[in-house]
């Protein structure tokens, strides 16, 4: 009897015991999931260098992978600058300055579980430079030898050592580093063994394409999950190596959204959390609906590129300068785009290491503009006509058309007279690729082209120095200035970082006094967001950090 | 019958060879670079050169043809420069898409289209066939772009009842036959039901207007045939040529859209020449409208072959 009476209360207190355990125990957490509307067509490449600009760079390259250097995300204030990424230190040969000696991060491992080491760095960097190397994927070279011009060949010195080397001394180089991203050697040799190929370049192309199903890199996020043309789906890498930045959020969904207006339809009806570059005329529609509208100043530059050979009206400091004074940037931020722009005074705003002190100050003075031209022998009956080649739409352009038209009406107060010759995106891009004077440029002395302005060859070498004209980049103009030449090779060969950003800056505020531009707008990169996104910060640059987002319930 | 057959079928090789070479040379003389997915905008001129050189874009046009044409015989479409995915597996998977969208929009745009088509030519100069001719007329003229970003601001945005883009929670390559698939595919389908619809209307309602004008209605009537059974030989009568232009509306939508693709972010042909076109993505787009023309030259291949088979006097003509 009193067993059984033991026995009951033995059952009883069991089944007391585990109700309680069961109310007490954490429920499990929800998975927390953040779905981006991207503005790219289709899912950047995955297999390490990235397609479609910088939005690939941004969606597929800084989320699964690392470079040897990386950019500073982490303040809206500040300019982005340069970090150590999967490279730890690095320092030039100071007997040959060609040769630079890169220290790597020990104990990283890629998302397949195998070791990032100095091998890894050489087999990434002859992926994209050694012809004969396996895995040299003609792909993926134009995305990448641009952006590292000067880049030679990478030799390891031992597993945590490596040495790169280039064609000419090039301080730029670590800034170059950031757009070669590390992908896992492992992964794709695996890959290349079980491919199926009629020769070693047929295989070769069926590793990468399947590495670009599966990848493997070691940046904070693994992919998961990949419907090309449709969704990429990113779950966080509890292992990254920087504990700091293990995503918060556990899954991210990247969806193509090519077009503006089905972007914020899928903002506001709940279906994505995120979406860049929402429609502008829905901007206020978005606000008032409890979303939130991020900006800040991108580099990025909104120009007109001058031509400076024989004949060309710009070739007169006094007419670029007017050209200069003569817009009202405030007008046209406030006005057509709605405060989607930062005005532009130079490439760099003040407070950028590059930004120097120009005496030429860019600012909207119309009656200053007038009388330099009037100095130039030009007024209200003796116009200057100029023509302009821009095109009607483009990545980084914003509104070219009526940006340009502005202009247009703008300069007109100036004894301008501007022409504008507009062509299509790409066409305009193949004719600046070829020069001033080339007979693609159909007479234009202007173009109109927007830059990125992310390190110091693509924001101001490729346009300033005279050896970079056409077909060698992008001086579109012909600039021959001795001094930029002088201050580009100065920078290039100066290797402590402080002395060449003061190069640097001497060199942007000599353009900026030259007037070498006429620099109209930064863009601001609006992206709008569900109020449920907390932590997002984002940065001055093409490129934002998703690892601190958290999503609230 | 035979005969017929490897005749017409010999007859399409010619019109195939003309579709590859003129969706090859169309490509061709747009302007923009073919690279221009593979090479940033800072490319420099030399590099552009190496890249042309790399993919065979430097040498001359009818030995780049020649080349394309042996290996798309082969099974080959080549790679798309932008993704260096198989042109080929694109095409099929955005095809698929395509199909699905076609199908549902069909039913809708075609029961529909019979519906207003019948009941506007039975009732002909009523208030039922304003109604219906009405709806017709706003089906042809509105944009269809129009009306999907309108359905999607009051069925996504306001309502919130249905998806505003995409093709499925986990994308196309999970697709499945229920609720929570098939609301993806609501407003894209309506949306590219509303022009067959008007059509179907039109013609269903001209074709039913003649044949009741037919003595052989009046004569059915006289034998004292309920009015029920008139209409069905009404039908019977209407039917070959609505049938006709049915098909032919069904081959337009199987050809794809890329407007409402590129409205819904749906994942098919139409969204895929979209995306081809602005990368300057050639092997794609040369694949893509090289595989929907054979489409639409086979698809009239099995239509005339049918129509021989049912018609004996096509098969002697």
């Amino acid at each position: 009897m009193l067993s059984n009476i033991t026995g009951k209360r033995r059952a009883a207190a069991l089944v007391i015991a585990a109700s309680l355990s069961a109310f007490l125990t954490p429920v499990a957490r929800a998975e927390t999931v953040v779905r981006i509307g991207m503005t790219a067509a289709d899912i950047p490449r995955t297999l390490g260098q990235p397609d479609q600009g910088f939005e690939g760079n941004r969606f597929t390259g800084l989320t699964m992978y690392d470079g040897l250097t990386m950019w500073d995300l982490s303040s809206a204030d500040k300019p982005s600058v340069l970090i150590p990424g999967l490279a730890t230190e690095w320092k030039v040969d100071e007997a040959d300055k060609k040769k630079w000696t890169f220290k790597l991060r020990p104990g990283v491992t890629f998302h397949d579980g195998s070791p990032f080491n100095a091998d890894a760095v050489v087999w990434n960097v002859e992926k994209v430079l050694k012809q004969d190397a396996v895995q040299f994927d003609p792909s993926q070279v134009g995305l990448t030898a641009s952006r590292m011009p000067t880049l030679a060949s990478a030799r390891k010195i031992d597993d945590l050592t490596v040495e790169l080397t280039t064609k000419e001394p090039d301080s730029f180089l670590p800034f170059n580093l950031t757009n070669l991203f590390m992908a896992s050697p492992a992964k794709w040799q695996k890959l290349f063994d079980a491919a199926q190929g009629a020769d070693v370049k047929a295989k070769s192309q069926a590793a990468w394409d399947a590495f670009a199903k599966d990848a493997s890199g070691t940046g904070p996020w693994k992919m998961s999950a990949f419907t090309p043309r449709e969704r990429l789906e990113l779950v966080k890498n509890a292992n990254y190596w920087d504990k700091a930045r293990i995503p918060k959020v556990d899954k991210m969904l990247l969806l193509p959204m090519p077009e503006a207006n089905a972007r914020t339809a899928a903002l506001l009806s709940g279906q994505v959390d995120w979406v860049e570059a929402p429609a502008p005329d829905a901007v206020a529609e978005i606000k008032q609906r409890g979303f939130i509208i991020y900006t800040n100043e991108e580099p990025h530059v909104w120009p007109w590129q001058f031509s400076r050979v024989e004949g060309s009206p710009w070739n007169d400091i006094r007419v670029r300068k007017a050209a200069n004074l003569c817009v009202d940037r405030e007008g046209l931020k406030d006005g057509l785009l709605a405060g989607l722009m930062v005005p532009a005074t130079g490439t760099f705003e003040p407070g950028h290491p590059w930004r120097g002190n120009p005496t030429f100050q860019i600012k909207y003075d119309k009656p200053a503009a007038q009388k330099l031209m009037q100095e130039a022998g030009f007024g209200p009956n003796k116009k200057l006509t100029v023509k302009i080649q821009t095109s009607a739409s483009g990545s980084g352009q914003m509104m070219p058309l009526p940006m340009n038209e502005y202009l247009q009406q703008a300069l007109a107060e100036c004894y301008f007279d501007v022409q504008l010759d507009v062509i299509e995106w790409n066409t305009l891009l193949n004719n600046w690729r070829r020069g001033t004077k080339d007979p693609s440029a159909n007479g234009a002395n202007a173009t109109n082209v927007t830059y990125a302005a992310m390190d110091p060859f693509f924001a101001m070498v490729r346009f300033l120095q005279s050896g970079m004209a056409p077909p060698v980049s992008n001086n579109w103009g012909f600039i021959n200035n001795p001094k930029f030449d002088e201050l580009v090779t100065k920078a290039r060969q100066t290797f402590d970082p402080v002395a060449r950003d003061a190069l640097l800056a001497e060199l942007h505020a000599a353009s900026v006094d030259d007037a070498d531009f006429l620099y109209v707008a930064h863009d601001v990169a609006p992206r709008a967001m569900s109020p449920k996104i907390k932590g997002f910060v984002q940065p001055k640059s093409w490129f934002v950090d998703f690892s601190p987002i958290s999503m609230t319930p | 019958m035979l005969t017929y057959i490897v005749r017409r079928i010999v007859y399409v090789i010619p019109i195939l060879i003309s579709v590859a070479l003129v969706c090859f040379m169309l490509v061709h003389i747009t302007p923009g670079d073919p690279l221009a997915a593979v090479l940033p905008a800072d490319a420099s001129q030399e590099l552009a050169d190496q890249m042309r050189a790399a993919y065979g874009f430097d040498r001359p046009l009818p030995v780049q043809f020649g080349l394309w044409l042996w290996r798309a015989i082969n099974g080959d479409l080549g790679h798309s420069i932008a993704t260096g995915r198989p042109v080929l597996s694109e095409v099929v998977r955005a095809v698929g898409n395509t199909v699905t969208l076609a199908i549902a929009a069909a039913l809708i745009g075609f029961t529909l289209g019979l519906f207003f088509g019948l009941i506007a030519g039975y009732f002909r100069d009523t208030w039922i066939d304003k109604v219906a001719t009405s709806i017709a007329i706003a089906g042809v003229s509105v944009p269809h772009y129009w009306l999907g970003m309108v359905l999607v601001i009051i069925f996504s945005v306001q309502l919130s009842w249905l998806p505003a883009v995409g093709a499925g929670p986990g994308g196309s390559g999970a697709w499945a036959w229920d609720w929570e698939h098939i609301r993806y595919l609501i407003l894209p389908a309506i949306t590219t039901s509303v022009i067959p619809m008007g059509i179907v209307t039109r013609t269903v309602r001209a074709l039913t207007g003649d044949i009741l004008s037919q003595d052989f209605v009046e004569a059915l009537r006289a034998k004292g045939l309920h009015e029920t059974d008139v209409f069905r030989h009404v039908i019977k009568n209407a039917a070959p040529t609505a049938m006709a232009v049915m098909g032919l509306q069904l081959g337009y939508m199987l050809g794809g859209s890329i407007l409402i693709e590129t409205v819904f972010s749906w994942p098919g042909s139409g969204l895929l020449l979209n995306s081809a076109i602005f990368q300057r993505d050639l092997p794609l787009l040369q694949g893509t409208i090289l595989v929907l023309a054979m489409f639409f030259v086979i698809l009239n291949l099995l239509v005339d072959i049918a129509q021989a088979a049912i018609d004996p006097r096509i098969k002697r003509s």
